[in-house]
C-alpha cells in the first residue's frame, strides 16, 4: 500500500486548518488555497461599491447633516480621506476614471435616471428655454471662459504662454459642464418654483450632450495646427448630426421597446430586462456613431416610458423604477467618492494664477450668461424669470462628474494636461463645497424676505391658497400651454396611432385613470395590511355625530400659541398648487405619489358625498378621514374588509358606486356610462369583489342601508351624467 | 386685429362676446379651439365630463368645486359664450377696455374674482360661508395628517376673524373685507395666450 494514498486527504474537507496527516515529499493536495487575482476584479469592484454605500449610509444616521451639506461634499470628503489612505501606502486606486469604464459603464446609469424620472409635462413646456440654456449657454461659458483664459496666458508672469487657444477651449469646455444634482435637492426642499426646477434640471441633462460634442470638436481642433472657417462650419453641422441622430436613435430605440413590452405579458419576470437592455442599447449604438450617446438614452427613455409603463405588470413597473434609481445612485455615489480619491493620489500641477483665474471666469461668465440669456428668451416665456430665479440658475451651477471624466480623458499629447486636471479638480471642489453648501441659506434668504407668514390671519392664508388652486385649475381648464396646439396635435396622433400600436390591449384610457387604479391599488392592498379595530362602524358614527354637535357648542378663545399652530398646520399640510412641482422629487429619491393618492382620495370622497344630500356627510368623511391616522379612540377605526362588499346587494348602492366608479375612469364613463344604469351591474361587482374598490367600501360606513336607499336616486338614476353636488337653486 | 374678426364669423356670438367681456379677439379664438377640442363628441357644448378629461384637474384638491363653477344649478351644459363669460373672471383687471353701455361692473374687477372665489366656497347658493362649508373646503386642502379636531380649531378661528355680525358664518362683505389686503388681482388673475 502506498504511503502516498494514505497522505491524500479527504476532498470534502478542503479546509481544515492544519493538517492531520505530514506532508510527504511531493506536493500534496493544498487545503486551503488562495486564489486572489482570479477574483481580484469583481472583488475589489464590490468592496468599492460596498464602501460608497456605507458612506451614503453613514451621512443618513444623522440626518440633518444631508440638509446643511449636500451629499455631493460629504462623498468627496470621506474620498479624500480614503485616498490619503491609499497614498501613505502608496497604492494606486483603480483605474475607474478611465474612458472606457466611465463612458461606457458609470456614465449611462445615471443618464438613464435622469431621464427616465424626468418630468414631461413641464419638461416639454419648458422645452425651448431648456434647449437654449443648453445649448447657447455652454457655448457662450465654453467660448467666452476660452477666451479669457487665453488673454490671461498671454501674460508672461503666469508661466503658462505654452497653451495655444484650442487647449484653452477644451480646457474652457470641460469646465462649462454644469452638474447641478446638489441644487436640484436644495430647490426641491425649498419648492423653487416649477419654472426653475426643470430649467435646471433639462439643462444639467442636455448641456452635458453639448458639451461632450464640443469636447469630441475642440479634440479634434487641437491637434490641427490651422482652423480655417470651413472647418468651424463643419463643426456646426456636426453640432447637428449629433444632437438630432443622438434623438432619432433614442427615438427608435424607444419605440421598439415599447412595441416589444406589447407582448411580454407572458414572462413578466424579465420585463424590466428589456427596459434596460434597450436603452443601454441604445447608448452604445450612439456611441459606435459618435453622436451624442446621451441624448439618445434620454430620449429613449423619455419615449418608452409611457408606453411601457401601460403595458407592464405593476410589480415589473416598480422593479424597473427602483433599479433605474439604485444603479443611478450607486454611480453617482462612486464617481463623487473617486472623485475624492483621485484627488489625493494624482500627481497635480499647481498655477496660481491660471486656476485662480479659472475659478474667477467661470462664475463671471455663468453670471453674465444667465443675465443676458434670460433678457433674450424671456419674451417668449408665458412666466418671465426674475432676478430672483436667476440668481438661482446663475448660482445653481455646480460642476461636477462629467467635468471630472473628461478632464482624464484628454490626449496625452496636450502638454499641460495635469495643470487642467488639477484645475478641473480646484474647480469642482471649490463650486461643490461653496455654492453647494451655501446656495440653501441663500435661497431661503432671498425668499424669506417675500412674505411675511405671520401677519397674516388663517382667513387670508387659507383663501389665498384656495385662489391659486383655483387659478392652477383654471389654467390647466383653458389648456395655456404656449405650445398648446402642438401638443395637441400630438396627443390626437398619438391616441390614434402610437397607441394602437405599442400598447396591448388599447384603450381610450387617459393617463389619469391609469395612475388611479394603480393608487387604488396600492391603497387597497395598504389598507389591508393596517386593518385593526372593530368591524362595526355604528359606535363610530354615533360618536362622531356628537362631536360634531358638541364642536359646534363653544366659542374657543385662540392663543397666540394656538394661532401659531394653526399657521404651520396650514403651511405645511395645505396642497401645493400644480401638483407636478412636488410629484418629481430629486435625484435620490422614488417619486413620491402619496400626495397625490390622498388628492385622489379626497375626490373620490366628495364625489359620494355629493350623491348623497343630508345629515351624513360631515360624518362620512370624518369616519374616512380618521382612517388614516392613529386617533385617540378606538370606535373611529371603522375598517371595512372586504368581507362587507358582499353584503351589499342592493342595487342602488351598486348603482352608487356604479357611478363612482363611472365617474372616476373618465374615458371609459362616457360611453359607459352614456348606456343606461342597467347594465352597469354586472361587470362593475367583478370589479368590487377584487377589491380594488375597497376604499370606495369603506366610505359607507353603515349609514342604514334604508337610509341609503332612501336618497334621492332618481336624480342620479335618470341622470347618470350628473356627478356634481346639488346646488339648492337659491339665487345669490 | 381687424382682419381676426373676421375669423370669428363662426364663433356662436363672436362680436357679443368681444364687447362684453375684455377678451382680444386672437383671444376669442383661441379659448374656441380649446372649447372645440375639449367637446370631443362636437355637440357645441360641454358637459361636467368633459371638463373632467382635463387631466391635471384631478389632482387640483378643488377641482371638482372648479368644475361645478362653471355649471350653475340647473344647467347641464356649457355653450361657449357662458366658458368664455366665466374665463372672463380671470383677466387681469388692467386690460379692461372702456365699452360704451357696460352694465355692470366687468367680471375681471376685484369684485367679480372675490364674488368668484366666494361662490366656491359657498355651494348651496345662500350668500354665506357656513361652518361646514369652510370644514369641507379646508379637508380637501389640507392633507390627510391634519386631524379633525385641528380642522375644526382652524375654521373656528377663521370664522371668528371675518364673522363681524356673530351669525357663525362668513357674508360676502365679511369676507371681501377679510382680503382688503390681498391684491386680488394679482392672485386671482391669468395670463390669457393669445
Amino acid at each position: 500500500i502506498p504511503i502516498s494514498a494514505v497522505t491524500i486527504l479527504p476532498p470534502v474537507k478542503p479546509d481544515d486548518g492544519p493538517q492531520a496527516f505530514p506532508n510527504a515529499d511531493k506536493a500534496n493536495l493544498p487545503v486551503f488555497t488562495m486564489d486572489y487575482p482570479r477574483i481580484q476584479i469583481p472583488f475589489e469592484i464590490t468592496l468599492w461599491v460596498l464602501l460608497a454605500s456605507f458612506a451614503k449610509i453613514g451621512f443618513h444616521v444623522y440626518h440633518k447633516i444631508t440638509i446643511w451639506v449636500p451629499e455631493s461634499c460629504l462623498l468627496i470628503s470621506i474620498g479624500l480621506i480614503v485616498g490619503g489612505i491609499m497614498f501613505s501606502v502608496h497604492e494606486e486606486p483603480p483605474a475607474v476614471l478611465s474612458s472606457n469604464v466611465f463612458f461606457l459603464y458609470m456614465l449611462p446609469p445615471i443618464v438613464l435616471d435622469s431621464g427616465y424620472f424626468m418630468p414631461t409635462r413641464p419638461f416639454f413646456e419648458n422645452i425651448g428655454t431648456v434647449l437654449w440654456f443648453a445649448v447657447v449657454g455652454t457655448l457662450w461659458n465654453s467660448i467666452g471662459i476660452g477666451m479669457s483664459l487665453f488673454a490671461i496666458c498671454q501674460i508672461e508672469a503666469f508661466g503658462v504662454q505654452d497653451i495655444n487657444l484650442q487647449e484653452n477651449l477644451l480646457f474652457a469646455t470641460i469646465i462649462s459642464a454644469v452638474d447641478p444634482v446638489a441644487v436640484l435637492s436644495v430647490f426641491e426642499d425649498v419648492s423653487v418654483n416649477e419654472q426653475l426646477y426643470i430649467v435646471v434640471f433639462g439643462e444639467c441633462l442636455f448641456n452635458d450632450a453639448v458639451t461632450v460634442v464640443l469636447y469630441n470638436m475642440f479634440n479634434f481642433v487641437a491637434e490641427m495646427p490651422v482652423v480655417e472657417p470651413v472647418d468651424v462650419f463643419l463643426g456646426v453641422a456636426r453640432f447637428f448630426v449629433v444632437g438630432l441622430g443622438g434623438m432619432g436613435f433614442g427615438v427608435l430605440f424607444g419605440f421598439v421597446a415599447a412595441f416589444t413590452t406589447r407582448f411580454t405579458s407572458r414572462v413578466r419576470e424579465i420585463e424590466p430586462l428589456f427596459i434596460f437592455m434597450y436603452s443601454y442599447l441604445a447608448y452604445l449604438v450612439a456611441e459606435l456613431f459618435a453622436i451624442s450617446s446621451i441624448m439618445a438614452i434620454v430620449t429613449c427613455a423619455l419615449t418608452m416610458k409611457y408606453y411601457v409603463e401601460e403595458n407592464v405588470s405593476q410589480r415589473s413597473c416598480t422593479t424597473i423604477r427602483h433599479v433605474v434609481k439604485m444603479l443611478g445612485s450607486i454611480s453617482e455615489t462612486l464617481i463623487f467618492f473617486f472623485l475624492g480619491v483621485v484627488t489625493i493620489t494624482t500627481e497635480h500641477e499647481w498655477n496660481w494664477g491660471y486656476i485662480l483665474f479659472t475659478l474667477l471666469f467661470a462664475f463671471i461668465w455663468r453670471g453674465l450668461g444667465v443675465l443676458v440669456l434670460t433678457q433674450i428668451i424671456n419674451p417668449f416665456r408665458t412666466i418671465p424669470f426674475n432676478m430672483k430665479d436667476q440668481f438661482g440658475l446663475a448660482y445653481g451651477g455646480l460642476r461636477g462628474a462629467i467635468s471630472f471624466a473628461l478632464v482624464f480623458t484628454l490626449p496625452d499629447n496636450i502638454g499641460r494636461k495635469q495643470l487642467f486636471v488639477t484645475a478641473t479638480i480646484a474647480i469642482i471642489l471649490f463650486t461643490v463645497f461653496l455654492q453647494g453648501i451655501s446656495i440653501r441659506p441663500l435661497i431661503e434668504y432671498i425668499n424669506v424676505r417675500r412674505t411675511n407668514r405671520n401677519l397674516d390671519t388663517i382667513n387670508v392664508e387659507v383663501h389665498c391658497r384656495l385662489m391659486e388652486h383655483t387659478i392652477a385649475g383654471i389654467e390647466d381648464l383653458c389648456g395655456q400651454w404656449s405650445h398648446f396646439y402642438w401638443k395637441d396635435k400630438f396627443m390626437k396622433f398619438n391616441n390614434r396611432i402610437l397607441r394602437r400600436i405599442l400598447i396591448r390591449d388599447n384603450r381610450a384610457e387617459s393617463s389619469i385613470v391609469a395612475l388611479y387604479k394603480k393608487l387604488e391599488l396600492q391603497n387597497a392592498m395598504e389598507i389591508l395590511d393596517t386593518v385593526t379595530g372593530d368591524i362595526s362602524a355604528a359606535p363610530s358614527i354615533v360618536s362622531l355625530y356628537e362631536e360634531k354637535k358638541s364642536a359646534a357648542k363653544p366659542k374657543k378663545k385662540f392663543k397666540a400659541a394656538d394661532l401659531k399652530n394653526m399657521h404651520d398646520i396650514l403651511s405645511k399640510n395645505m396642497y401645493k398648487i400644480r401638483q407636478r412641482t412636488v410629484a418629481f422629487t430629486g435625484k435620490h429619491a422614488l417619486p413620491n405619489d402619496s400626495q397625490t393618492k390622498e388628492i385622489l382620495i379626497r375626490r373620490h370622497a366628495s364625489i359620494r358625498r355629493s350623491l348623497r344630500p343630508g345629515s351624513f356627510q360631515t360624518t362620512v368623511i370624518c369616519s374616512h378621514r380618521s382612517r388614516f391616522q392613529q386617533p385617540a379612540r378606538s370606535s373611529s377605526r371603522a375598517m371595512m374588509p372586504l368581507r362587507r362588499l358582499d353584503t351589499l346587494q342592493e342595487a342602488p348602492s351598486v348603482d352608487t358606486l356604479n357611478e363612482n366608479t363611472g365617474r372616476t375612469e373618465r374615458g371609459m364613463s362616457r360611453t359607459k356610462s352614456s348606456s343606461s344604469d342597467s347594465r352597469v351591474p354586472a361587470p362593475r361587482l367583478d370589479n368590487l369583489r377584487n377589491g380594488q374598490h375597497e376604499v370606495e367600501e369603506e366610505e359607507q360606513p353603515s349609514s342604514p342601508p334604508p337610509a341609503w336607499v332612501a336618497e334621492p336616486r332618481d336624480n342620479a338614476a335618470q341622470n347618470p351624467l350628473l356627478r356634481r353636488p346639488q346646488w339648492n337653486p337659491k339665487k345669490m | 386685429m381687424g382682419s381676426n374678426s373676421s375669423n370669428m364669423n363662426h364663433i356662436p356670438d363672436g362680436q357679443q362676446l368681444l364687447q362684453d367681456t375684455g377678451f382680444s379677439a386672437a383671444q376669442i379664438i383661441r379659448l374656441y379651439e380649446r372649447f372645440e377640442f375639449l367637446d370631443k363628441d362636437n355637440t357645441g357644448h360641454l358637459r361636467p365630463e368633459d371638463l373632467e378629461t382635463v387631466p391635471d384637474l384631478d389632482m387640483n384638491p378643488i377641482g371638482a368645486r372648479i368644475i361645478g363653477a362653471f355649471f350653475p344649478p340647473g344647467k347641464e351644459t356649457l355653450d361657449f359664450g357662458s366658458f368664455v363669460r366665466i374665463l372672463a373672471h380671470f383677466l387681469p383687471a388692467d386690460s379692461n377696455r372702456t365699452r360704451a353701455g357696460a352694465q355692470q361692473e366687468p367680471a375681471n374687477s376685484t369684485t367679480g374674482k372675490l364674488r368668484f372665489a366666494f361662490q366656491l366656497y359657498d355651494q348651496d347658493r345662500d350668500g354665506k360661508i357656513s361652518r361646514d362649508e369652510l370644514l369641507q373646503v379646508l379637508r380637501s386642502m389640507l392633507g390627510l395628517q391634519v386631524t379633525e379636531e385641528q380642522l375644526q380649531c382652524i375654521a373656528e378661528r377663521a370664522i371668528q376673524e371675518a364673522d363681524a355680525d356673530k351669525d357663525d358664518a362668513i357674508s360676502f362683505d365679511e369676507f371681501r373685507k377679510s382680503l382688503e389686503k390681498v391684491d386680488i388681482d394679482h392672485k386671482m388673475s391669468i395670463r390669457f395666450l393669445r
